[in-house]
C-alpha cells in the first residue's frame, strides 16, 4: 500500500484536514473519504464529466487529480454548489427545463455549468454547447441541458 | 424556490382551466434531487461490514482452462474469499439459452469470460489480489465472424464439456445447453412466412435486392453497473439491484439458489442509465451472491468502465439481405428478408430480437407475401442483450433504406412510394397485429413537411455533380413499435396498490420500475388527474419487491401504457370509495359528485362539499372504520403470437417518421447532420417536458448509432473500450430538433397515450442513409458511417458488401 499524507483545504467553504494515500484521486476521497457522493466515477479517465469538482474557481475532472493536491486548495463539490444560490438556481433551471433524466450526469453538468457561466455570464447558445463538451449524457440528448444553461444566463441578465 | 413555484404554477393553472394535469410541462418528481448530487445511486450506497469483489476474466478469447491457482491471493491480507468454479459445485446456467455459468468451468469463450472473483477488504486489495490469481490457458482456434461459425468444420463453440457421456442434447431433452454443449454454432433461429412467395414475385414487374452490414454498439450507460448482495442469518437474501426486471429476477435468482422467491428481496436504487441493458442476469450479480453467501457479509461489486465496456450487453451485428417487389403504380408484393446475427459467445435477449425485427419486415408496410430467415450464430465476440429499439434499429435501418432504392427503382418520390404503401387505422397484417390507432401518414406528411423534404429532396439529387465539396441531402425513414406493451411472458401485466392517507395524501405503490424515463411523475399525473389532486399530494413507491406488486419489467416503451393503465384503475377504484361514502353522507348520488382541487364537489354546480382530507378521516376514524386503500391489475388485451409469430402482441402500436438533412463533407468524408424533423405517433402526449426530452435523448443515441459509435471488435477483442475511442455525441454535435406529437388518442391507452421509449433512436441511421445518397448519389450499406467510411465510398474505395451465405 502508497504512502499516506496529511493534507488540509478548503472543501465547500470549510478546512478540512485529511489523511490520503498519495495514490488516491480527488474524486475517490470525496467520495469515499469524505463522502460525499453526488460527484460520480462516469470512467475514471478524464473522458465523461460526471466527476467534474471545482478547484481554486476552475473545474476539472476529479478522477485524474491526486487527491494529495488538493492540499492548500479551495475546492467545491455539487454539495457546496448546491447549498449556494447560484447552485440553486441551476438546479431549479435545470428541474423545469427537464434538462435531468436518470441523473447520474447531472451533477458534473451543474459544476460544468456554474464555471461556464462564472467565465461568461453571457454565454450563447453554441458558447454553453462548447463549455459543456467535456461531459456526456446518454439519455437526454443535450437539448433540455443547454436550454436550462442558457435560462439561468437569460435570467441573470 | 423557483422548482416549487413552477409546480405550482401548473397546479394552480390546473384547478383553473378545468383541472388537468394532462399534455402539461410537469418537471420530473425526482430531478431535484438528482441535480443536487443527493440522489443515491448503487455506486453510493455502503452497507456496515461490506466487502468489495473483483471478477477475474479471461485473457483469453477463445482456450481451456488448464489449471487456476488461487492460492497466492488467498493468502493476501484483507482477501476474505476467492472462488472459481470449484468452489461453487451447484452453479446453475444463466442467460436466455442457459448456455453458461457464472464461473467458467473448463473454457473460456470470450474475453468477458468469468474465471474466478474475489471478495476483500477494499477494491483496490482485491484487484491487487485478482493479479495474484495464476491461470494456464491452452489457445483453441477463434470465431469471430459468424459466417466462419457456420462453416462445415468449424470449430464448436460449445462442444459437449468435458466428463459428459458424448450423446449432446438430443438424447437428453430439456436440459441446459451449459451441460450438454451443441453440436453446431447456431444460437437460435426463427423462420416466418406470411401470404405466397412465388404469386409475390409472379405479381411483381420491380424486384430489388440490398445488403447491409450494422455493427456493434453498446449502452454506455453513465452509472456503471453494479449490485449489492446480503444474506441474513436466516438465509434470505437481499439485493441492490439495477435491473429493470425485478420480479422476473427474483424467481431467477431463486432458481440460481435453490431457495424459495419468497425469501429475496430486490431493492432497485435509482438506475444511472437502462436503454435495455439491464433485462438479463449477467455472470457479476450471481458472483457478487455466491461471495456474500460463503463470506457471511454484504459484497458490492461495481465495474469499471472498461469492465463495462468489455462485459456488459451490445446491440447485436446483423448482416442482411433483402429482396423486395413492387408493381410499376408502387404497390409491394412480397419481401424476403435473410439475416445473419452475430450472437457473441452466449445467449441473452439479442439472439430474440428477431420477434421485434419481423414485425418491421413484414407490417410497416402493406406486404402480402413475406418471408424472414433469421440465424443467431455464436463467435468468440462479446455477447449481445437487448438494446433500446431491440433489433428494430437494424430492421428499420435495412427496410428504409431498401424502400428508398425501390422508389428510385419504380420511379416515385420515396414520399410517395411510402404513403402508397402505408398502413392504416383499423389495419390487422397477416402477422395478426391490430392497429386500431396508427397515425402512420400523419407522422409521414408531417416528418416531411417539416423538413420541406419534397423540394429538397428533388434540389439536392440535381446538385451531385456540382463543383461545391459540401453537398446537402434529406432523407426519410419511418418506423412501427410495439407501443402498448409486448406479449412476451406469460403476463404483460402491471400492478397498483393505491393509499390515500388521513391528511389525503397519496402513496401510489407501482410495480413499474423508474429508470430516468420519467414513469414516476406520468403515472402521478394519472393518478392526480383522476383524484382532482395537485401533484405535490402523491409519493410514488416503486423500488422494493418486498412492497411493491407484481410488474413484468421495464422494457418494451410498455411502462407509461401498462404502468398507466394500472394506476389509473387503482385510483378510479379508490374514487369510487370516496365518493360512494360521499354520497351516502351529502344525501345524493355518487354520479352528481367529483374530486376537484382536493375536495368532494358538487358536479353539477361546481360547488365544493367537503375537504377531500376531511371525507377521508370520517371514512377512517367513523363507526364504520375503513381505509382507502385499492388494488390493481392491469393486463393489456393483446395475445402471445403463436408458433409462426402470428398474433397481436402488443394492444397498441407506435408509428414515427423522420427526416434528416445532412451536410456530406466530400473531401473529408464528414457527415454532419443539420436538422432533424421527427414526428411520433405517441397517442396522446401526457407529460410534454418529459415527452420532447425521450424524443431527444433517442434522436441523439441514434445520431451516435449513425455517425460516430462503434464498438471495434477483432478477433474476438474490443479494441476501444473507454470513451477516448468509442466516440459517444457530445454536446456541440447535436442537430436542430423539430419535433411534433401525432395524437391518434389510442381506445386502450392510458388518456389515450402509447409507448414511445425505444421510438425515437430508431429511425436515425436509416434517415442518414438515405439523406447522404440524396446528398451524394451514394448507397452507403454499412454503419457506422465514420468520415473513413464515407470517404472511401464516394471515392469508390469500398469493396461492396457481399452476401456470403454459408450454407
Amino acid at each position: 500500500m502508497s504512502a499516506m499524507v496529511d493534507i488540509t483545504f478548503k472543501l465547500n467553504g470549510i478546512n478540512r484536514k485529511t489523511r490520503v494515500s498519495a495514490t488516491m484521486s480527488a474524486l475517490d476521497m470525496v467520495r469515499d473519504v469524505l463522502g460525499l457522493t453526488g460527484t460520480k466515477y462516469g470512467c475514471g479517465e478524464g473522458e465523461c464529466g460526471a466527476c467534474t469538482i471545482s478547484v481554486d474557481g476552475i473545474t476539472l475532472n476529479s478522477c485524474l487529480m491526486f487527491a494529495a493536491d488538493c492540499d492548500g486548495r479551495d475546492v467545491m463539490t455539487i454539495e457546496g454548489l448546491a447549498a449556494d444560490r447560484k447552485g440553486e438556481a441551476l438546479r431549479d433551471s435545470f428541474v423545469e427545463h427537464g434538462a435531468v433524466q436518470c441523473g447520474f450526469c447531472t451533477p458534473g453538468f451543474v459544476m460544468q455549468a456554474h464555471h461556464v457561466l462564472e467565465k461568461n455570464p453571457d454565454a450563447s447558445e453554441a458558447e454553453i454547447q462548447r463549455g459543456i463538451e467535456g461531459n456526456l449524457c446518454r439519455c437526454t440528448g443535450y437539448r433540455k441541458i443547454v436550454d436550462a444553461i442558457a435560462g439561468v444566463a437569460a435570467a441573470a441578465k | 424556490m423557483a422548482v416549487k413555484e413552477a409546480v405550482k404554477d401548473t397546479e394552480a393553472k390546473t384547478a383553473a382551466d378545468g383541472g388537468t394535469l394532462i399534455g402539461k410541462r410537469i418537471p420530473k418528481m425526482d430531478a431535484p434531487m438528482k441535480a443536487s448530487g443527493k440522489t443515491r445511486y448503487i455506486h453510493d450506497i455502503n452497507l456496515p461490514g461490506q466487502l468489495h469483489a473483483k471478477i477475474l476474466r479471461s485473457a483469453r478469447v477463445h482456450a481451456r482452462i488448464k489449471k487456476i491457482d488461487t492460492s497466492k491471493a488467498k493468502a493476501l491480507p484483507g482477501v476474505h474469499a476467492v472462488i472459481t468454479a470449484a468452489d461453487v459445485p451447484n452453479q446453475h446456467p444463466i442467460g436466455v439459452a442457459k448456455d453458461h455459468l457464472p464461473l467458467k468451468t473448463d473454457r473460456v469463450r470470450s474475453l468477458r469470460d468469468e474465471i474466478a472473483a474475489v471478495a476483500a477488504d477494499s477494491v483496490e486489495i482485491a484487484e491487487e489480489a485478482l493479479k495474484l490469481i495464476e491461470v494456464e490457458y491452452e489457445d483453441l482456434p477463434i470465431l469471430s465472424d459468424p459466417r466462419d461459425s457456420l462453416k462445415a468444420n468449424a470449430p464448436l463453440i460449445h462442444p459437449e464439456p468435458h466428463g459428459a457421456d458424448g450423446t449432446h442434447d438430443h438424447l437428453k431433452q430439456g436440459m441446459p445447453i451449459a451441460y450438454t454443449g451443441k453440436k453446431d454454432n447456431i444460437a437460435m433461429t426463427f423462420d416466418y412466412a406470411q401470404g405466397d412467395m412465388a404469386q409475390g414475385k409472379a405479381e411483381s414487374d420491380i424486384i430489388v435486392e440490398d445488403c447491409f452490414s450494422l455493427h456493434y454498439v453498446t449502452h454506455c450507460c453513465m452509472g456503471v453497473s453494479g449490485v449489492i448482495a446480503e444474506f441474513d442469518s436466516s438465509g434470505n437474501l437481499l439485493l441492490y439491484s439495477n435491473t429493470q426486471v425485478p420480479f422476473l429476477h427474483r424467481r431467477e435468482f431463486a432458481d440460481l439458489l435453490g431457495i424459495d422467491p419468497g425469501r429475496i428481496r430486490i431493492i432497485q436504487p435509482p438506475i444511472g442509465g437502462g436503454f435495455g441493458s439491464k433485462l438479463d442476469i449477467y455472470p457479476f450479480e450471481p458472483i457478487a451472491i455466491y461471495l456474500a453467501r460463503i463470506t457471511k457479509r454484504p459484497v458490492k461489486l461495481v465495474f469499471s468502465r472498461e469492465e463495462e465496456f468489455v462485459a456488459s450487453p451490445t446491440r447485436q451485428p446483423v448482416l442482411l439481405r433483402l429482396r423486395s417487389g413492387c408493381k410499376k403504380d408502387g404497390t409491394l408484393t412480397f419481401r424476403e428478408v435473410d439475416t445473419i446475427h452475430d450472437n457473441g459467445a452466449y445467449t441473452s435477449w439479442g439472439a430474440t430480437t428477431p420477434f421485434v425485427m419481423m414485425q418491421t419486415i413484414s407490417s410497416l408496410y402493406r406486404v402480402p407475401h413475406c418471408s424472414y430467415h433469421t440465424k443467431a450464430v455464436y463467435t468468440n465476440n462479446p455477447y449481445a442483450g437487448s438494446f433500446r429499439g431491440y433489433g428494430n434499429l437494424q430492421a428499420t435501418f435495412a427496410v428504409e433504406a431498401h424502400m428508398d432504392r425501390m422508389a428510385e427503382a419504380v420511379g416515385m418520390d420515396p414520399l410517395a412510394f411510402r404513403l402508397k404503401n402505408a398502413q392504416e387505422p383499423g389495419e390487422v397484417t397477416p402477422q395478426g397485429m391490430n392497429f386500431k390507432s396508427c397515425g402512420f401518414k400523419d407522422c409521414l406528411t408531417t416528418a416531411a413537411e417539416h423538413g420541406d423534404y419534397e423540394r429538397k429532396h428533388r434540389d439536392n439529387a440535381t446538385k451531385w455533380n456540382d463543383p461545391n465539396p459540401i453537398k446537402r441531402g434529406v432523407g426519410m425513414a419511418s418506423m412501427l413499435h410495439v407501443g402498448g406493451g409486448a406479449k412476451i411472458y406469460q403476463s404483460d401485466g402491471c400492478g397498483t396498490i393505491l393509499k390515500i392517507d388521513d391528511f389525503a395524501h397519496v402513496t401510489l405503490i407501482t410495480g413499474a420500475s423508474e429508470i430516468g424515463q420519467g414513469s414516476e411523475t406520468v403515472l402521478s399525473q394519472l393518478v392526480c388527474e383522476e383524484l382532482g389532486l395537485p401533484l405535490s399530494a402523491v409519493t410514488v413507491v416503486n423500488n422494493d419487491t418486498d412492497i411493491t406488486p407484481w410488474d413484468v419489467g421495464v422494457h418494451a416503451s410498455r411502462t407509461t401504457f401498462i404502468a398507466g393503465n394500472s394506476a389509473i384503475g387503482a385510483a378510479r377504484k379508490a374514487k369510487s370509495k370516496i365518493l360512494g361514502m360521499a354520497a351516502a353522507k351529502f344525501d345524493t348520488t355518487a354520479e352528481a359528485l367529483d374530486l376537484r382541487g382536493g375536495f368532494v364537489i358538487d358536479k353539477a354546480s361546481g360547488k365544493r362539499l367537503v375537504d377531500l382530507s376531511k371525507m377521508i378521516r370520517s371514512l377512517h376514524f367513523s363507526d364504520k372504520a375503513e381505509l382507502v386503500m385499492t388494488t390493481f391489475y392491469y393486463e393489456p388485451p393483446s395475445r402471445h403470437q403463436d408458433r409462426e409469430f402470428k398474433g397481436d402482441v402488443s394492444a397498441a402500436y407506435a408509428w414515427a417518421s423522420q427526416v434528416i438533412e445532412v451536410e456530406v463533407d466530400t473531401k473529408t468524408g464528414i457527415v454532419k447532420i443539420v436538422k432533424v424533423s421527427a414526428a411520433h405517433d405517441v397517442g396522446r402526449v401526457l407529460n410534454r417536458l418529459g415527452i420532447e426530452g425521450q424524443v431527444e435523448g433517442g434522436i441523439v443515441m441514434g445520431q451516435g448509432y449513425a455517425l460516430t459509435e462503434d464498438l471495434m471488435v477483432e478477433n474476438g477483442t474490443i479494441r476501444n473500450p473507454n470513451f477516448r475511442d468509442y466516440k459517444l455525441v457530445t454536446a456541440p454535435e447535436i442537430p436542430e430538433m423539430d419535433i411534433s406529437f401525432i395524437e391518434s388518442m389510442d381506445g386502450e391507452g392510458p388518456q389515450g397515450a402509447k409507448g414511445v421509449g425505444e421510438a425515437p433512436a430508431i429511425c436515425v441511421a436509416a434517415a442518414v442513409a438515405n439523406a447522404i445518397y440524396n446528398a451524394t448519389g451514394v448507397r452507403m450499406t454499412e454503419l457506422p458511417f465514420t468520415p473513413e467510411r464515407v470517404y472511401r465510398a464516394l471515392h469508390g474505395k469500398a469493396a461492396p458488401m457481399t452476401w456470403s451465405d454459408a450454407e
